[in-house]
C-alpha cells in the first residue's frame, strides 16, 4: 500500500458524539446560506441545545463574520486534533482561523485536501446538532461533504426568483436521484407567499420547511446575536428551526 | 491569528498536540489494512512528512507508538521520509522550494495545521501569483505497509 490517505479511517469517529447534522446547501449563490446556517445555530444555541457551526467554505469564509467570532484573538485549542472555540454558545470551526482575511485560491483537490484535514483534526464536543454552511456551486466542497460525512441531512436554501428555482430544481434532482438525504427546503428573501418555490417542492416531493422574509435590518445585526434574533428575519429563523426539530431525521 | 503553539513546550506538550489526531487516523487505518489481509502484526510502516506540514517528528513517533497500543496493533519498525516541499506556479511555470525554517513562527503555525492555508501567505516569487501547485512535501501520508 502506498501513498494511501489515512485521515478518512477517522471521520466517522470525529463525528461520533453527533446527534444530528445538517447541510445548509444551494448550488446558487447570495441565496443566504451562511445567514440561514449561522442564525439557525443562534437560535439553537438560545434554546439551549449544543450546537456546532462548521464553514466549509473554504475558499470564501464569512461564517465567522456572522456568529460575530474575532479570528484575530480566537483560535481553536490543542487537544489531541483541535477543539473548536465557543462563540456566543457555538462550537464554531472555519479556516479562517488559519488563512485569516488573507486571499485564499485553492483548486479542487485542494479544498478535497482541507475538507479532509480539517475533519480529521477537529474535535467536535457531544453536539445535538452540527450546521455545515457549505459555498454556492456543485463542486468539491459539497460533493466531499456527501461523501464523507455520514448521515448529513441536507437543508436546500433558495430564493423565490426564478433564477433560484432553476438552480433549486437541479439540486434536487441530482440530491434525489443520488439518495441523499434531503430534509427540506427553506425560501430565504420572500416578499410574500413563495408559490413558486411550493411548486417545486411538491414536483419533487419535498417539504418547504420555512419561509424567511427579505430583511434589511439583518445586515446591520450581523455578529450581535441578540440583535440579529430580535430581527424579523431571527424570529422566523427560529420558528424554522422548530419545524426542523420537530422532523424526524431523514434516512436515505 | 493567535496561534502558540510552540512558545511553550511544558511537559503536556507532547501529550496534547494535534499530531495526535494524526498519529490516530494512521493507526485506524493501517488497522484496517491488517485485518484486510488477514495478518497479526506490521513488520514495517513507513511514513511520509511532507516538511510543509512541519510535523514534530519526535511527537509523531511518541504518539504513533500509544496509539498502536490502544488499537492493539503491533508495529515493528516505524520510519519517517521526510519530503521537502517544491511548489510550482500554474500561471508561469516557476518553480521553488520552501525552507520552512525561514518561515515565520506564526504563519508557520497556521500552514502546520492545514497546509492549504499556505496560498494565503505566499505568492509565485516571479509573477505574483497565488495559483500554485504543491507538487511535492505537503503533508503526512502512509507510504509503505508491511503486515506479517
Amino acid at each position: 500500500m502506498r501513498g494511501a490517505d489515512p485521515r478518512l479511517s477517522v471521520l466517522r469517529d470525529r463525528l461520533r458524539g453527533v446527534r444530528r447534522v445538517i447541510a445548509v446547501v444551494s448550488s446558487k449563490g447570495g441565496v443566504g446560506k451562511t445567514l440561514v446556517a449561522t442564525s439557525l445555530a443562534l437560535a439553537a444555541a438560545r434554546r439551549g441545545l449544543r450546537v456546532g457551526l462548521l464553514d466549509t467554505d473554504f475558499t470564501n469564509p464569512t461564517a465567522h463574520i456572522a456568529l460575530g467570532a474575532d479570528i484575530s484573538r480566537t483560535t481553536p485549542r490543542e487537544e489531541k486534533g483541535v477543539v473548536p472555540p465557543t462563540i456566543h454558545g457555538v462550537e464554531f470551526m472555519t479556516i479562517a482561523f488559519y488563512s485569516g482575511e488573507n486571499p485564499l485560491p485553492l483548486r479542487g483537490e485542494e479544498i478535497d485536501e482541507v475538507f479532509l484535514e480539517l475533519l480529521a483534526i477537529t474535535r467536535w464536543g457531544e453536539l445535538d446538532l452540527l450546521l455545515i454552511d457549505t459555498p454556492p456551486g456543485v463542486s468539491n466542497e459539497l460533493l466531499d461533504l456527501l461523501s464523507y460525512v455520514p448521515n448529513v441531512e441536507n437543508l436546500v436554501a433558495t430564493t423565490p426568483s426564478p433564477l433560484s428555482l432553476n438552480s433549486l430544481r437541479r439540486l434536487l434532482k441530482m440530491m434525489l436521484d443520488a439518495g441523499e438525504k434531503v430534509l427540506g427546503v427553506v425560501a430565504n428573501m420572500a416578499t410574500g407567499e413563495p408559490h413558486g418555490v411550493a411548486e417545486v417542492c411538491r414536483s419533487f416531493g419535498v417539504d418547504l420547511i420555512g419561509a424567511l422574509p427579505l430583511d434589511p435590518e439583518i445586515d446591520l445585526a450581523l455578529g450581535n446575536p441578540d440583535k440579529m434574533l430580535s430581527t424579523v428575519f431571527g424570529r422566523a429563523v427560529d420558528r424554522l428551526l422548530e419545524e426542523i426539530l420537530r422532523k424526524p431525521r431523514v434516512h436515505a | 491569528m493567535l496561534l502558540t503553539r510552540r512558545r511553550d513546550r511544558g511537559s503536556w506538550w507532547s501529550e496534547t498536540v494535534h499530531e495526535w489526531a494524526l498519529a490516530e487516523a494512521i493507526v485506524k487505518y493501517v488497522g484496517e489494512i491488517v485485518r484486510s489481509r488477514g495478518g497479526s502484526r506490521v513488520k514495517s510502516l513507513v511514513v511520509k512528512l511532507g516538511a510543509l506540514q512541519s510535523i514534530d517528528r519526535e511527537v509523531l513517533e511518541f504518539a504513533l507508538r500509544e496509539a498502536s497500543k490502544i488499537e492493539n496493533i503491533d508495529i515493528e519498525e516505524l520510519r519517517f521520509e521526510v519530503e521537502q516541499p517544491l511548489l510550482r506556479c500554474r500561471r508561469c511555470g516557476y518553480e521553488w522550494k520552501l525552507d520552512m525554517d525561514s518561515v515565520p513562527q506564526d504563519l508557520a503555525e497556521a500552514i502546520h495545521f492545514v497546509p492549504e492555508v499556505v496560498h494565503s501567505f505566499f505568492k509565485c516569487p516571479r509573477c505574483g501569483s497565488r495559483d500554485f501547485a504543491v507538487v511535492r512535501g505537503r503533508g503526512l501520508s502512509v507510504e509503505r505497509v508491511e503486515v506479517v
